[in-house]
């Protein structure tokens, strides 16, 4: 096993944690501060990516359609916050889980009528097709280190918005104490507004990164959405900081995982039990990772609420 | 019957319970008393189990229940109504008591035999509605009871599991003088069938109920007695009586 | 009492009008009606009584099947072994799940209960030898009763009974002491505990009991089509379970059978019909019946969360 391919797959579990970071950081802003299930959030993801593509088509440029798609689903996630999940604060956690499935159903179909049924393409700016040499001799694809650096970049603009500014103060504020921030006087409802189309727009950026590596299809958020929930619940709910940790250890574990328990077992287990049992171990890895982490912990890691 | 000894709790860097060392005698009503914020109900909570110390031990009838789970300190005897009313709201009153008798006898582990053929069950809950003085309304939904009556019927539940020893926190909490009148009788008649530890602002329902009175003042026990010796003690009528003296 | 008798005879008349009008293909649909039913009153014990919003039901639905199907596919046929064996499996499945996910509470057992069913849903699919991703047929349907159960009716009239079994078994532990505990429960939970009642042990039995109901459900859809998928484990699985409750009633005796029988029919309806000016208005709008189901989801949810079974009885569910 040689030290590239652990600094390879390390670079893949930094790149995948981070993506799910934008995802994650919004998702649990939203259940800290509204105290809301939100499983839309992965629609939000798919008609990021969905934007971005149609975007990137019509303008030739993914520099251009980057910051487009982004507006365009923060609008998406504002309207949707306005008309619909407004009615669902404060109602039971079974309503909040049906409501939302529904506007998974809804916009999986809008999505399908609209696009139709087949993947869209949306490729890597064409400057960064190709790979790039890190020290030590490893050639990495060079858009994946775009990702990267996208992601650190935001979660350090997050870090400084929910740390340093009053707005984030107040983030921080609506996320531990609710009552305690309407009786402040916070304009509650304009907050969370912010806050949802905040959550879209990360989860669009996730998505339009993401697209040219995964494919941009109905149902993609599906998947990553419960991958989110598992980082939300390692890391904490309300917690901006739980959201980073948790993600980088989901990321890392899932991709390390998947790349060398196959590796693993091929070393002790027939290959027949091996090529089975090391995917089938490796999906499983990082539920067991968050039954564990649960044992010990069972509000995760940071919880915002003490 | 109660003995708490050094016990201390602590939630972050607030202390709610400053090394406490009481003890209730059997047979007693033994009124905690205290301003607000004193820490009376985390102490309640401690003793039923619903939090755990952070030091100190909690004996009751000679065992140490410090760690017992607070389901089984109420097997045990130890039973405790709330100060802010926690019944089931859309059960009746005989089924909101019907259940308290079904914890304490037997299983409930039982997934066939209809509840309704237990006719003990009813009975004995039927008697107790008696007791706190709701037979009148016993098919009533809980929730749709006046405040006072859901007072007696919190009492209800904790004694419907036949404890040795009582809790009440703040039984006379939000009442006017009729309701409380009618509280404090219930409260005498079980004098001879249980232990009470009641924790209470009225400080006439205090004097007329209590045996001994134990004060409270920012999680540490002040001053523990007689009423008459309490009533006279300067650090308790500075710390608490005086308070309302000098306002 | 009546209506409840009414409607069985209807039941089981049902497949003798089909059979003289010579039409089996709606026996068949009516049994998988049926069978999604049991799964969605199991759903409804641990939800609308238990008020366990658990999100991840398929995996006891689906696990339940999976092992219908693997014993099928290693020789064993017999139900008298395998549906069992169905049941048990799920039961395990639910005592592993639920003694982790019970110690959470609110939105993170929701989310746990999720995660854990999407983990069953990976460990079934990664069985490359038993289907994988492509789902596994089975040689046919179980054996072991003196009747063939590949004749649509005999499947049907056991279905019905099994069905009429659960129901009642529902109906009975309502009404027991275990009943009026969940309820308990549900409606305060830390009274509950206060009062005696270990409270994690009930609900973790109801938990399993759900779970194992669940179980006999998947054992009867592996028989119906002869095939397993593993979209039956999916998490999109749980959730259609959890509409069908909503829309029956949530914690009511019959609602997850009006909501499963509902649900379907509404299914059913919209892609075996064409109406011809609606698909004149929307073009191919029979591939788009996940639409219909959302809006009228959403619409529930919003206007009349005591579903249907809240709106036939015309009160609040006790």
């Amino acid at each position: 096993m040689s030290g590239l391919l652990f600094l390879e797959q390390s670079l893949n579990g930094l790149q995948f944690g981070l993506m799910l970071f934008l995802l994650a950081a919004g998702l649990t802003l939203v259940f800290g501060i509204m105290d809301m299930i939100n499983l839309a959030h992965g629609s939000l993801y798919m008609i990021g990516a969905y934007l971005m593509a149609t975007l990137a088509q019509a303008t030739g440029s993914f520099w251009i359609a980057l910051p487009l798609a982004l507006a365009a689903t923060a609008l998406v996630g504002a309207i949707l916050e306005l008309t619909l999940l407004r009615r669902l604060y404060g109602r039971d956690h079974l309503a909040q889980v049906l409501a939302t499935f529904a506007v998974i159903l809804i916009a999986n179909e809008v999505v399908r009528i609209v696009w139709g049924p087949q993947p869209l393409l949306l490729n890597a700016p064409p400057s960064l097709t190709g790979p790039v040499t890190l020290p030590g001799g490893l050639q990495y694809a060079s858009y994946r280190l775009l990702i990267i650096g996208v992601g650190i970049l935001v979660a350090l603009l997050l870090y400084f918005l929910i740390a340093k500014t009053r707005v984030g103060m107040l983030v921080r504020a609506g996320a531990s104490n609710r009552e305690m921030a309407l009786a402040m006087g916070v304009d509650i409802r304009r907050l969370f507004t912010a806050v949802f189309a905040l959550g879209a727009a990360l989860c669009a950026l996730a998505g339009a990164m993401l697209g040219p590596i995964l494919a941009v299809q109905v149902g993609m958020g599906e998947n990553i959405l419960i991958l989110a929930f598992v980082v939300i619940v390692i890391g904490g709910i309300g917690s901006i900081r739980g959201a980073l940790v948790g993600a980088l250890l989901v990321g890392i574990v899932d991709t390390s995982g998947r790349a060398f328990l196959p590796l693993f077992f091929g070393v002790f287990l027939p290959p027949q039990f091996a090529s089975a049992a090391g995917p089938a171990l490796a999906s499983v890895l990082i539920y067991l990772l968050m039954a564990v982490v649960l044992f010990f912990r069972p509000q995760g890691l940071f919880p915002a609420r003490g | 019957m109660l003995e708490l000894r050094n016990v201390s709790k602590h939630f972050g860097g607030v202390v709610a319970t400053d090394d406490v060392t009481l003890e209730v005698a059997l047979g007693e009503v033994h009124a905690l008393i205290g301003p607000n914020g004193a820490g009376k109900t985390t102490l309640i909570a401690q003793i039923s189990g619903m939090l755990s110390v952070d030091a100190g031990r909690v004996i009751f009838e000679g065992e140490d229940i410090t760690r017992l789970p607070a389901h089984a300190r109420v097997r045990a005897g130890l039973a405790r109504s709330y100060q802010v009313t926690s019944i089931f709201r859309r059960f009746s009153v005989l089924e909101n008591l019907a259940l308290a008798v079904q914890a304490r006898s037997g299983s409930s582990f039982s997934f066939w035999r209809p509840l309704a053929a237990e006719t003990a069950l009813v009975d004995e809950a039927r008697a107790l509605a008696r007791d706190i003085d709701l037979h009148e309304k016993q098919d009533v939904a809980a929730g749709m009871l006046a405040h006072g009556e859901q007072r007696a019927l919190e009492v209800g539940l904790a004694l419907a599991t036949r404890p040795r020893l009582l809790l009440l926190d703040e039984p006379m909490a939000g009442m006017g003088p009729q309701e409380s009148a009618r509280m404090i009788g219930l409260i005498e008649r079980l004098r001879s069938r249980v232990t009470v530890l009641l924790v209470e602002h009225d400080m006439d329902a205090v004097f007329r109920l209590a045996s001994r009175i134990s004060v409270l003042v920012n999680g540490r026990l002040i001053a523990s007695g007689a009423p008459q010796a309490i009533r006279r003690d300067p650090e308790v009528r500075r710390a608490y009586l005086g308070e309302d003296l000098a306002a | 009492m009546k209506r409840v008798l009414a409607c069985f005879v209807v039941l089981a008349a049902f497949p003798l009008v089909m059979q003289a009008m010579d039409n089996l293909f709606y026996v068949s649909l009516a049994s998988r009606m049926l069978i999604y039913a049991i799964a969605a009153t199991s759903l409804n014990l641990a939800l609308g009584y238990g008020g366990m919003v658990s999100f991840g039901h398929a995996a006891f639905f689906g696990a339940g099947a999976y092992t219908v199907a693997i014993l099928a596919t290693e020789g064993i046929s017999n139900l008298w072994l395998a549906w069992p064996a169905a049941v048990v499996v799920a039961a395990v499945a639910a005592l592993m799940i639920g003694a982790v996910s019970l110690r959470t509470r609110g939105v993170y057992f929701i989310m746990i209960t999720l995660a854990f069913a999407q983990m069953v849903y990976y460990i079934f699919v990664s069985l490359k030898e038993y289907g994988g991703e492509d789902g596994l047929p089975l040689p046919g349907r179980s054996s072991g009763l003196p009747l063939s159960l590949a004749d649509d009716v005999t499947w049907y009239y056991l279905v019905l009974a099994l069905f009429a079994a659960t129901l009642y078994g529902l109906y009975r532990l309502s009404r027991s002491r275990f009943g009026r505990v969940i309820e308990a429960i549900r409606e305060n939970e830390v009274r509950a505990e206060a009062i005696g009642f270990p409270v994690y042990r009930y609900k973790l039995a109801c938990f399993v009991l759900s779970g194992a109901a669940a179980g006999l459900a998947g054992a009867l859809i592996a028989n119906q089509a002869s095939y397993v998928s593993p979209s039956l484990l999916h998490w999109i699985q749980s959730g259609t379970l959890m509409i069908m409750v909503i829309l029956g009633g949530v914690g009511t005796l019959w609602g997850g059978a009006l909501g499963a029988i509902a649900l379907l029919a509404l299914e059913h309806l919209i892609s075996d019909y064409q109406i011809d000016w609606l698909e004149r208005l929307a073009p191919n709008y029979q591939d788009h019946a996940g639409l219909a189901v959302g809006v009228v989801l959403l619409a529930i949810v919003l206007a009349a969360p005591q579903g249907l079974a809240g709106m036939l009885s015309g009160k609040r569910r006790a």
